[in-house]
């Protein structure tokens, strides 16, 4: 079956003085209109590198990008990695949109918000300059912004951060993208402006049927929206699965360290925090074996010293459900406490 | 004042005058608009609210980086609001900051060793054994290796930096800590270790924290009492069971429901009060009950008159005409 979007063995790398960089490692994911990625990691962990590599957002002069994305259009499958710099761009705003943590790295600072949407607009359209701020208007007032054919008159800096972010995603949906990738949306906001935000993503998802990758830091946030699950990890993706089998039947230490570590509103208790040791690697020259052995309670459990000398494959630990590490089954759900089936 | 609190608020205002060029058209900020709440020898108490709330307000002016506009500060006993920049050099080192930023907080160009080698000098304090040792004894209570003492801020990933901050904080032996935003600019896996670190000092030295953040979830976590601010002022105060499991201010409602809970199954069937609209301007805030633009249960009344707080027990303060769980007009 394929999906809207298909990513196999994707890399991106930096060369940089220090040594290379591999941001991303080989990583391979998917997602069907109509559904929503999650990709969760720290800082550091790759989350970002690959879809940006997909939006065709990095210099290629500087960057070493290798594997396939492939967009499954009514009109034929595009390889956004190998397609030339000129498809990609026809097809970024129209098909695939990307939205980020920090809206003024979208929206620019002198000229009126329905301009610049109107802009976006008329990439792809044929229209007037009334057309496209009519359509401004009718965007600003989807995405939830009150009066809003006044307020298309207004510059960025007029509008609180929420509402940036709701200018950011009314430019980036302008032209009825199949793919929207949402870069730590949130991040920067408040909760409750993140539940509107997190809100909106959903409604205009449901409604024209988007495929949207999220990508963030926060499990809670994934929770509230994701149907699929990519745990990234010093640049790799270290696990994957449907949204329940990885917060409740998850294969690999990593994630359930990270779920075990993080307090919960809903969970009162003055219980000591299990902290996972040490720090996120480094993506220079990352050590041999699993990236994840330095901070790894389990490492003792596998035989041999494999942890530390050999990297573990991602491979299937259950239907759809994939893990990197040497643990089996049985082992992993034995030693973190959690049920094998569902 | 009894004395078991370290700290006792009462009617404290912090206001700014921003912009207008030659003393025109300024603007009155008031970010702490009449804020009473304590902290008790020994407790926790979380400060939570919305970004411009005006809880690092609250922590600054407490640490008397800002001078108060209005109202006391009641530290160990004595109210410090008043006092001048020399009196205050005693006191301030009993009442310790700890910052959001590990990394802006240390200076780059100085030693592990000289960062906080700079608060005996300030203080004039020599430590027994010497500063050395006693540098060496605050590394190696923070988690970081004794041996260090001579590297670069640099040097240190952001969780260890924040350690370093920590380390610098408890040099002259506060019993207080104002803690803003401790653990926020910390990776997810690493926030756990610094709130167990806190959790640990506060155990073995007897410290007293007011935590300042807007993460709720760690908020609950560390605090014993915790307090709400919006837009300058007190929403509510309980203790945190209470206050989680029984919020009764329609603010204190909202925010919680709106923190992301990490399991799938309960975000399917929770229900969510999404606020309306943005947060008003702390220079134009509403008439009557600050909250009122937003609060779903707003009357004629919350418009024309500002809520004053009331204790409902021994542990719960709030300050709303029409409190959730009793009826509404
Ligand atoms: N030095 C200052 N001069 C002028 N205005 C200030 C100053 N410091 C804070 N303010 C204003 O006072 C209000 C409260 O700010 P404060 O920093 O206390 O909020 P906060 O609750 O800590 O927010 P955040 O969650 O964003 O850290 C804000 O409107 C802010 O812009
Ligand atoms: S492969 Fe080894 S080190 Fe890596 S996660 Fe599994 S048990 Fe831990
Ligand atoms: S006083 Fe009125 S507006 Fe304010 S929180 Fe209570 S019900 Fe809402
Ligand atoms: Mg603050």
């Amino acid at each position: 079956m394929t999906k809207f979007l298909e990513v196999k063995n994707l890399s991106v790398s930096f060369p940089t003085e220090d040594g290379l960089v591999k941001a991303s490692n080989d990583v391979s994911y998917s997602v069907d209109l109509g559904k929503t990625l999650a990709i969760v990691g720290e800082s550091g962990s790759g989350k970002s590198v690959s879809n940006l590599a997909i939006m065709g957002l990095h210099n290629r002069a500087t960057t070493q990008i290798s594997g396939s994305a492939f967009l499954n259009l009514d009109e034929g499958p595009i390889d956004v990695i190998t397609a030339p710099e000129e498809t990609v761009r026809r097809l970024r705003g129209k098909v695939m949109s990307m939205i980020f943590q920090d809206p003024m790295s979208a929206l620019h600072p002198y000229f009126s918000v329905g301009n610049q949407i109107a802009e976006a607009w008329s990439l792809y359209n044929e229209g007037s300059k009334r057309d496209g701020m009519k359509r401004a208007a009718e965007m600003l007032d989807l995405v939830g912004i009150p009066s809003a054919a006044d307020r298309v008159k207004d510059y960025p800096h007029q509008f609180s951060g929420g509402m940036r972010q709701r200018v950011m995603i009314a430019m980036a949906l302008v032209n009825n993208p199949k793919l929207l990738i949402a870069d730590e949306p949130t991040t920067a906001l408040d909760v409750t402006v993140q539940s509107q935000i997190l809100k909106l993503i959903q409604e205009i998802q449901k409604e024209f049927n988007m495929a949207v990758i999220l990508i963030t830091h926060d499990l809670g946030v994934v929770a509230e929206v994701a149907d699929n699950v990519c745990v990234m990890y010093g640049g790799k993706i270290v696990e994957t699965s449907a949204i329940d089998e990885i917060f409740y039947r998850s294969q690999h230490p990593y994630t359930t360290a990270l779920l075990d570590s993080i307090p919960r509103v809903d969970k009162f208790g003055s219980h000591r925090l299990k902290a996972i040791s040490g720090q996120p690697p480094s993506l220079i020259g990352l050590p041999k074996g699993c990236s994840f052995a330095p901070r790894c309670q389990f490492v003792s459990h596998v035989a041999g010293s494999r942890c530390t000398t050999e990297d573990p494959e991602l491979t299937e630990k259950a239907k759809d459900h994939f893990a990197r590490c040497f643990l089996s089954t049985e082992q992993i759900h034995t030693l973190t406490g959690r049920s094998v089936t569902a | 004042m009894s004395s078991e609190n370290i700290l006792e608020l009462r009617g404290l205002q912090k206001h700014f005058k921003v912009g207008g060029a030659f003393g025109r058209g300024k603007t009155l900020i008031k970010a702490v608009d009449g804020v009473d709440f304590t902290v008790g020898r020994g407790e926790t108490v979380g400060l939570v609210g919305e970004s411009g709330c005006g809880k690092t307000t609250v922590g600054r002016t407490v640490m008397k980086i800002y001078e108060p506009t209005a109202g006391s500060i009641i530290f160990e006993g004595e109210d410090i609001s008043k006092l001048s920049r020399k009196d205050m050099k005693v006191r301030r080192s009993k009442m310790q900051m700890i910052f959001q930023d590990p990394y802006a907080s240390l200076n780059p160009r100085h030693t592990v060793g000289t960062i906080i080698e700079a608060a005996y000098i300030i203080h004039k304090i020599e430590p027994a054994g010497g500063r050395v040792k006693a540098i060496q004894e605050l590394l190696e209570m923070v988690g970081l290796n004794p041996e260090h003492i001579n590297r670069f801020p640099h040097e240190f990933s952001g969780g260890q930096r924040q350690r370093i901050g920590i380390a610098r904080a408890l040099a002259l032996k506060p019993h207080l800590i104002v803690a803003d935003e401790p653990v926020s600019a910390l990776d997810v896996s690493i926030q756990a270790q610094v709130v167990n670190l806190l959790d640990d000092l506060q155990k073995e030295l007897g410290l007293s924290y007011l935590f300042v953040a807007h993460d709720l979830s760690v908020v609950q976590h560390i605090s014993d009492r915790v307090v709400v601010m919006y837009l300058g002022k007190v929403m509510e105060i309980a203790t945190t069971a209470e206050l989680f499991a029984n919020p009764r201010h329609p603010y204190t409602k909202a925010l919680l429901s709106a923190v992301p809970i990490p399991d799938p199954i309960i975000e399917r069937k929770r229900e969510r009060i999404i606020l309306t609209g943005d947060l008003p301007s702390p220079a134009n805030p509403p008439t009557g009950c600050v909250f009122s633009t937003r609060c779903w249960k707003a009357q004629d009344r919350c418009i024309s008159e500002a809520p004053l707080p009331i204790q409902i027990s021994p542990n719960h303060t709030l300050a709303c005409h029409y409190p959730e769980g009793t009826d509404t007009p």
